[in-house]
């Protein structure tokens, strides 16, 4: 039967059909559904692990006992796994290993644009990249089987336009692959005499994978109607704007094996067309390897190395005319994404934001804590970093930083990078407060089971991960839990945390309101009589109240009855139904 | 045929995704190409969000461009402004009235531009407006906004009334079909 499946959900099925038994990931914006879609088959193992390096050896473990793996994980969380990926390029795989990387060009939900190309091509790795959802499908397969046949973990480059567009896929019935395991020490441990050995190997694989990149059918040439003096390199969804702007008219060589890339293939398409563009986003991967084999390409002078590319992108580089559109004189404010109604972040970020304390932040939904009105935020760098950099932070700054600055982490990201960070603090004694905004699940993802849940990605009971014995058994003496909706005592503990001289960690824990199994109360509503304008409550920044004719409103579609504005509003205004 | 353009535009947990699916399911079995494309992740945290809904014999990108949409279904009544460039010209806008102040708003940084539907008519644009909130509060829940808005979407099209009925029984679970589908009548007959 054709459905219609997005991207992500298109490569679970390939992956599961190619007979994959075992998925490790850890969730990352635009590639989490590849696994949570994974995890809905019966009969294969899936798991969230605590990060991208812990999966990818998780992975890697399956692979080597002799069942088919695989883990997903967004772009930035390659360079977590990026210590495994270059070894395992060595060790090669048993059964077959595949890792599922998406990028983010336009940065949707990210905080940098790389391109993961540039991994396949350091670590010596193959990478296929899909332009739809059937491709994914089945590069899923291809991926397996290059895999086992020149003995390599293999890259699927997913990007957020191929991972999340729905489009017809057929699918097709799973094959069970199993490999015997066979102790072989010089292959699989990398001290440096095996490794130097494995060396030649991988060089010798590569070669031999270009030479499959020249004839296999993931890379393929249409011949163009048209009577153009040109012809265009591109892949994934860069494709599909090519082909949604030429239709048929242009001649393509569209690449489904963006490392390594074929040589004569390419000299032979250049040699074909006469001039060359190549059409691509983020850096010029397959310009510059144009360019090193002596073929002249026009590339990045044309499209930018900035964002996502559309159907646009390519009409205007080659001078069409604009489509007819309509533009208003008004200006529409931005609707920036924001901490939902109830969200129990906000409560912690009003106590810090009001009491003016430096915030080193992190990875997740609390990074929203940065916007208007609360501008709680001072840093956000990249998973984990908060905790490790409030370290530097006090190293660097003592007594003028100490007791002034606490850095925030969610669970889910403390689990994946924090606690390592934390450690550091406790070993190296510096006078910094971490606080850990427990809100029993990874939110921005969508939802996530993690290892301090209680629960695994099916939503069966699972290993729980006691945060609080977890500092104190790291070294924190004080650990500290507090309700995100008392602010009172928000405020009271994170004052006290921050006088004292040594380390501490405060547990700000209420579950996402979001959950399921958390119910929402009445919304509460705004008595006109008794509110006076004053403003207060709008420096909360909940998105159900806002300000109209002189009083506060609330919108009772968005409010979740947390209460927490009726503790701010001085003529208690706020009221509960019913009062 | 040349491909169609459907945008679906709104806030962040407005419920666009089920509109989508809807509108996949009904298209894929009429026999089109279909690509249906949005952003996960950050955007949904209340932000402005937009899915593109493309069919027709072949389509490629899934994406829509300035200037290609032949509809705009906007949950939320300045949304529908915020992409208008996007509209083609000659193009149809259905539009939820409701309100959602957005933050600048909310904190008093910027005027909710009330008169924007107005703007667009005087622009030639086919401004369908509908306050979809009160008829799914009718039809038995305000969440089926999105439904009575593709039952509106649904009187362009030359598709029949029942295949939508049946497409809607595919995608919802049983115990809301028949509020979706007297959400989707409601959108259709007013």
């Amino acid at each position: 039967m054709k459905e219609l499946l997005i991207g992500n959900a298109a490569l679970a099925r390939g992956l599961y059909e190619a007979g994959c038994s075992v998925i490790s990931s850890y969730p990352g914006t635009p590639s989490t559904e590849i696994t949570e879609e994974f995890a809905k088959f019966n009969d294969v193992y899936c798991e969230w692990a605590p990060n991208e390096k812990v999966a990818a050896e998780s992975a890697f473990g399956a692979s080597l006992q002799g069942k088919r793996a695989a883990c997903c994980m967004k772009h930035v969380g390659l360079n977590v796994a990026a210590d495994p990926l270059f070894t395992m390029s060595y060790t090669g795989v048993n059964a077959g290993l595949v890792i599922c990387v998406a990028d983010d060009p336009g940065m949707h939900s990210s905080q940098n644009e790389q391109d993961s190309r540039h991994y396949a091509a350091a670590a010596k790795v193959p990478m296929l990249e899909p332009a739809d959802s059937q491709e994914a499908l089945d590069f899923a397969k291809i991926a397996f089987d290059i895999s086992e046949k020149f003995d390599t973990p293999v890259f699927i480059k997913m990007c957020t336009r191929v991972a999340h567009s729905q489009s017809i896929v057929e699918k097709g019935e799973r094959t069970e692959v199993c490999k015997e395991y066979v102790k072989n020490p010089r292959k699989y441990i990398m001290a440096p005499a095996n490794a130097i050995a494995r060396h030649p190997f991988v060089e010798e694989r590569t070669a031999k994978l270009t030479e499959y990149a020249e004839t296999s059918p993931v890379n393929r040439v249409e011949a163009g109607s048209g009577s153009y003096d040109f012809g265009i390199i591109t892949s994934s969804t860069s494709y599909q704007y090519v082909k949604e702007v030429f239709g048929d008219s242009v001649t393509v060589l569209k690449l489904g094996m963006v490392n390594p890339l074929p040589v004569k293939l390419i000299k032979d398409f250049a040699a074909k067309v006469g001039k060359v563009y190549v059409i691509e986003e983020l850096d010029p991967v397959i310009e510059n390897f144009c360019k090193t084999i002596g073929v002249d390409v026009i590339g990045k002078d044309k499209f930018s190395i900035l964002g996502e590319f559309s159907q646009k992108t390519i009409a205007n580089a080659f001078g069409m005319e604009e489509k007819e559109n309509v533009t208003l004189e008004t200006d529409i404010p931005v609707r920036p994404p924001m901490m939902c109604a109830g969200c129990p972040h906000r409560g912690m970020y009003y106590v810090l934001a009001k009491n003016k304390i430096t915030v080193l932040g992190d990875i997740g939904c609390y990074t929203l804590g940065s916007m208007p009105p609360l501008n709680a935020l001072d840093m956000t760098l990249c998973m984990g970093a908060s905790v490790s950099g409030i370290h530097g932070f006090n190293k660097a700054g003592g007594s003028e930083t100490e007791g002034k600055t606490v850095c925030v982490i969610g669970d889910s990201t403390f689990m994946h990078s924090g606690v390592t960070g934390l450690i550091n603090i406790a070993y190296n004694q510096s006078n910094s407060t971490v606080i850990i905004l427990d809100n029993s699940i990874t939110g921005m993802t969508g939802h996530q089971q993690n290892p301090t849940t209680g629960y695994n990605i099916k939503g069966d009971p699972a290993g729980k991960v006691d945060l609080e014995a977890l500092c104190r058994s790291v070294g924190i003496r004080s650990v500290r839990v507090v309700d995100p909706y008392n602010l009172e005592e928000c405020e009271k503990v994170v004052k006290e945390e921050l006088a004292k001289n040594e380390p501490s960690v405060i547990i700000s824990r209420r579950p996402c309101v979001l959950l399921k199994y958390v119910k929402p109360k009445k919304p509460l509503r705004v008595n006109p009589e008794k509110c006076r304008g004053c403003k207060r409550c709008m420096k909360f920044g909940c998105p159900a109240i806002s300000f109209r004719d002189g009083h506060a409103v609330i919108d009772n579609t968005l409010c979740i009855g947390c209460g927490v504005c009726a503790g701010l509003c001085p003529f208690d205004a706020f009221e509960s139904e019913g009062e | 045929m040349a491909t169609k353009n459907i945008m679906i535009v709104g806030v962040g947990g407005q419920g666009s995704l089920l509109a989508s699916k809807l509108l996949g399911r009904l298209l894929v079995d009429e026999g089109y190409d279909v690509k249906v494309s949005e952003v996960h992740g950050m955007s949904q945290r209340g932000g402005s969000v937009v899915t593109y809904v493309r069919f027709g014999e072949k389509v490629y990108s899934p994406i829509i461009d300035e200037g290609e949409a032949d509809f705009i279904v906007s949950f939320e009544k300045i949304e529908a402004a915020r992409y208008i460039k996007d509209l083609k010209k000659g193009g149809t806008v259905i539009v939820n009235t409701q309100q959602i102040d957005p933050m600048p708003v909310i904190i008093g940084n910027a005027v909710y531009p009330d008169k924007v539907l107005d703007e667009m008519k005087d622009k030639g644009v086919n401004v369908d407006a509908i306050d979809a909130l009160s008829l799914a509060s009718e039809a038995g829940s305000a969440k089926a906004c999105n439904i009575v808005l593709m039952g509106r979407l649904a009187k362009y099209f030359d598709i029949p009334y029942d295949k939508w009925e049946t497409a809607i029984a595919k995608i919802v679970k049983p115990a809301f079909i028949e509020i979706n589908k007297k959400a989707f009548d409601l959108g259709y007959n007013n």
